[in-house]
């Protein structure tokens, strides 16, 4: 390495623009921050030596520079705003409304926006947030930041450790705020110095030279932020592995129990019952929005129910011993947690019933009711007593009705009771033999055409089913401590500032006074307006003015 | 009097105070610093604010939940945001033009909040969460605040550009004030039709479905392949193309062509009065204010509005969306257009750090950081479809 001896004694490292302890311009280095155009120095990094300016020969160095460059930051930066535009255009993949006539990706974008929207599709940008390219540019940024960081953080620091209040006059006149005063004492040296202190600046001296600093840990705040986007980037990544991201979804039918899917077998879910609740459409608040809408509005989606836990070991074919964990109520916005596994409350479908009430009554009048009775299709019993000489037989079941095309013979699909039908025989005390009839929905069917009773359905009760997605995510904690320490990068580097006041006597008392911040020069100014105020030192003029 | 009532007049009365302290900080513009007429626009801001305030409390209270659900309570929150973050800022810097630009952009973003339905409505189950009440009013803030960046951008420009011939930043600049203009435009003409009551019913097919549209404005546009429902309705000059869906599609397109239609009519009267460009007009008047301090105000509301900005729309955002839908972050637009303020203005505080992009550049910049602020409001409920569309 090819050190550089500054004529104030310090020695800097290859690539310093400005000494590192007087801030002595380096001769041959100007060029790199751009000072030998411009009468300002350019202070951004108070012309530390930055690797990516000062080595550029072999491929790494090339590399390193074209990543810590700010330029190729900006345009990834652009290029992931420009992609992510792109994709709202037309709905993602997974927001195909659920009413399209066809949701086959193939088909609904050509259907829905015609040519444009096979363009859409044939480009991939219908998952464009999971493509190779999007995920690269995520990535390239990634890649930029540690280095940018690196490449920035470690000279700075070590600039801002090493400087001396005794600074080069060179470095003090073509500071941006700048002034000169003749003739002050060193009373007046030492007022500034106390009002300083007063407005909390650490305030050191060298022969009468004053440093006056304040913040200095704010110029921490953009690589503390990056940190915190790193440490997102990588959380994400994590998340791709089955380990640390766990996303399982089961349907549950009330009244049913089951294993939640993902554990292994470990924990049990009992769905006790779905409940879906609606605003009242009469509630004052509410009442003009409800009817200009003109539909139910729904007010809660809950499923109670019962986690349970395996205990024990199990012998292979026996049913597991289940010990109960607790009840949960399972909301919108309220999961349920057990065991380090989330549950929510996501979808509810209603295909099945839970019980049906039947009247029966004279086929000719629909009035004159015998009895009623409730089929609980959990339980179908096989006759069911209506009292006063009335009872009504179960001959055949068919929980989830059809007609086979073939043999014209009644089956069932399934045991689920989708679309019940029975064939029922009626005895009634004043009639000789049972008569038979088939009732199923939108179906009554009397099988000899002389019947004298009828049987209804009064009213029904659905069985529900809950949709409930089970999330096991371990990069949860790590998401919220890079958002945390990105959130603490930000407001350090953004609500404080890094700045700097110095005080360069001459020798024919004569004080030169400089000011450095590294945003909101508004504060700045104010600061010392109120250091020097009774004094004869005259206020900075800024120096650089806008074009 | 009901709550209801107390809550609206009170919003009327913020608007009122808004008109009256901007014409106070117009008046600053000819006197001198730490005029009386700055103490009375700043105080009849800070009353103003007081009683949105109250509007909001009032309204919160009869709804039993927090005012931000809709479409008409967002708009005006952000609009009240915005009074906020310029008062913190007046406070900061004591710019007083920043008011004459800041308040009237806050009172077009209410008189345009107010033009949608403004029943109190229920809050459907995804949206019970305090999440959702901590989550909307930071993003309103931030977005509130990065707006100030804008006024004073905007300012910036009309002072700075050089209006005496005619260039393509001039040009730029007179869209920018025109769209200002067509956000009056919309206001204007919703009230007028609102006053006449206008409605005419259209029915026409989509996605095989037969759907109806209600018009409040004379139908310029009509459905595709529409029929008229109601009798004597104006005949549509044309009709919406095949391409433009969504819901209530072609009442859209046509409310946005005579929000155009008004705004252009009003520009031109007011170009036709001041004989030449609205920024040429407006530019003696910003003689006195100091380009330095504008830039360094509209750098300052980014730095400021940034992180609050990033806390509201991505970070509670995403755990609003861990509890609500399970996953907190799924690429909806509304959340991807969140991600998109952010990565514009993350390319703002860049380039200003590193490549110098300051003063015009700079408030070109703002200018677009705020029409992707707006679009983010304006456009992704009224065009592009998901999960967070108030507007229906
Ligand atoms: C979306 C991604 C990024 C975000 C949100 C972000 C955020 C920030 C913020 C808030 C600052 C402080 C700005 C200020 O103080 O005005 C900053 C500074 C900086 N960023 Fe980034 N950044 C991102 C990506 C990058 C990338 C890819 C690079 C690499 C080239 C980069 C390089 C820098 C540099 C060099 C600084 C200035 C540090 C200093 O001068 O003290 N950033 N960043």
């Amino acid at each position: 390495m090819n050190n550089i001896k500054c004529e104030c004694g310090h020695v800097n490292p290859e690539g310093t623009v400005l000494c590192e302890a007087c801030g002595k311009p380096i001769e041959k280095n100007q060029h790199i921050d751009g000072n030998d155009k411009k009468k300002l120095l350019n202070m951004r990094y108070d012309g530390s030596a930055r690797r990516s300016q000062t080595y550029n020969k072999s491929i790494i160095d090339k590399i390193w520079s074209f990543f810590s460059s700010v330029k190729v930051g900006v345009w990834l930066i652009v290029i992931a705003l420009v992609a992510s535009a792109i994709g709202t255009i037309y709905p993602q993949e997974a927001y195909i409304p659920s009413d399209a006539p066809d949701r086959d990706p193939a088909v609904f974008y050509e259907d829905a926006y015609g040519l444009p929207g096979k363009i859409f599709y044939q480009l991939g940008f219908h998952n464009l947030y999971s493509s190779w390219w999007y995920l690269l540019i995520i990535s390239l940024i990634g890649v930029s930041l540690v280095i940018c960081s690196l490449d920035r953080f470690v000279p700075l620091h070590r600039a801002l450790k090493m400087q001396k209040p005794k600074r080069h006059e060179t470095f003090i006149n073509r500071q941006r705020f700048y002034s000169e005063t003749e003739n002050v004492t060193d009373e007046e040296r030492e007022t500034i110095k106390q009002n300083l202190k007063k407005q909390r600046y650490r305030v050191s001296e060298q022969d009468g030279h004053i440093l006056a600093e304040k913040g200095r840990f704010s110029r921490w705040g953009p690589y503390v932020n990056h940190i915190g986007l790193i440490i997102i980037l990588i959380a994400a990544l994590l998340r791709t592995t089955p380990w640390f991201y766990l996303d399982e979804y089961m349907w549950v039918r009330e009244g049913e129990q089951k294993v939640v899917p993902g554990t292994n077998g470990e924990y049990y879910i009992k769905n006790n019952n779905f409940i879906m609740e609606l605003y009242d459409k009469n509630d004052k608040r509410f009442q003009a929005a409800l009817k200009k809408k003109g539909e139910d509005v729904p007010s809660n989606f809950q499923t109670n129910a019962t986690i349970y836990k395996k205990s024990g070991d199990t012998v292979a074919g026996a049913p597991p011993k289940l010990e109960k964990v607790k009840d949960v109520s399972i909301r919108l916005n309220h999961p349920a947690k057990f065991g380090g596994y989330t549950v929510y409350q996501s979808g509810y479908q209603q295909n099945e019933f839970k019980s049906m009430t039947f009247n029966l009554h004279e086929k000719n009048d629909p009035k004159k009711v015998a009895g009623t009775f409730k089929v609980d299709f959990g339980n179908v019993k096989s006759s069911y007593d209506l009292g006063n000489g009335y009872k009504v037989n179960v001959e055949n079941y068919y929980p989830e009705y059809y007609l086979d095309e073939e043999d014209k013979i009644p089956r069932s699909k399934s045991k689920y009771a989708r679309f019940p039908a029975f064939v029922f025989s009626v005895t009634a005390p004043d009639r000789k033999k049972p008569e038979m009839s088939f009732v199923g929905i939108g179906k009554n069917i009397d099988a000899t055409g002389k019947n004298k009773y009828k049987l209804g359905v009064e009213k029904y009760e659905p069985l529900y089913a809950s949709g409930l997605p089970v999330k096991r995510d371990y990069t949860l904690p790590i998401f919220a401590i890079g958002a945390i320490i990105f959130m603490i990068g930000v407001i350090q580097g953004m609500y404080w500032q890094h700045r700097r006041i110095w005080l360069h006597p001459k020798k024919d008392s004569t004080l030169l006074l400089a000011g450095h911040t590294n945003k909101n020069w508004h504060g700045l100014r104010r600061d010392i307006e109120k250091a020097i105020s009774n004094t004869s030192v005259k206020i900075v003029e800024d120096q650089q003015e806008l074009e | 009097m009901s709550l209801i009532s107390v809550s609206s007049t009170m919003l009327y009365t913020a608007f009122v105070l808004y008109i009256i302290a901007t014409a106070f900080f117009g008046a600053t513009i000819k006197a001198k610093k730490n005029s009386v007429s700055a103490k009375i626009g700043i105080t009849l801001t800070i009353i103003g604010f007081a009683a949105q305030l109250v509007y909001f409390i009032t309204r919160w209270i009869a709804s039993g939940h927090i005012p931000v659900s809709n479409m008409f309570e967002f708009v005006t929150f952000f609009g009240m945001a915005l009074v906020f973050a310029f008062i913190i800022l007046y406070f900061i810097y004591k710019l007083t033009v920043l008011g004459l630009f800041a308040l009237p952009v806050a009172i077009i973003v209410i008189a345009y909040a107010s033009m949608f339905p403004r029943e109190i409505a229920p809050l459907v189950p995804s949206l019970q969460s305090h999440w959702l009440y901590i989550h909307v009013t930071t993003v309103a803030l931030g977005e509130g605040i990065l707006s100030i960046s804008f006024v004073a951008g905007l300012i910036y420009l009309i002072r700075q550009i050089d209006q005496s011939v005619r260039s393509k930043r001039t040009t730029w600049l007179e869209i920018t004030l025109f769209t200002l203009f067509v956000f009056i435009g919309f206001s204007v003409i919703s009230v007028i039709f609102n006053i006449s009551g206008y409605n005419a019913e259209f029915k026409y097919v989509e996605n095989e479905q037969e759907v109806t549209v209600a018009y409040h404005m004379p139908p310029l546009i009509g459905p595709n392949n529409g029929e008229e429902i109601t009798k004597n309705a104006m005949t549509p000059w044309v009709e919406l193309p095949q391409w433009m869906r969504g819901k209530d599609a072609p009442r859209k397109a046509n409310t946005i062509v005579w929000s155009l239609f008004t705004g252009a009519i009003i520009y031109l009267l007011t170009r036709l009065i001041l004989r030449k460009r609205v920024g040429a007009a407006l530019q003696p008047l910003m003689r006195k204010v100091s380009p330095d301090m504008l830039d360094e105000i509209s750098y300052r509301s980014v730095a400021i509005g940034f992180p609050v900005f990033t806390l509201g729309g991505l970070i509670f955002a995403a755990i609003w969306a861990q509890i609500a839908w399970n996953r907190f972050w799924g690429w909806d637009p509304k959340e991807v257009w969140a991600l998109i303020t952010w990565l514009f203005y993350a390319a703002f505080l860049h380039l200003r750090l590193s490549r110098g992009w300051h003063g015009e550049k700079s408030a070109w910049l703002s200018l677009g950081g705020f029409a992707i602020i707006m679009f983010n409001l304006v456009g992704v409920n009224l065009i592009l479809a998901g999960m967070h569309s108030y507007a229906s």
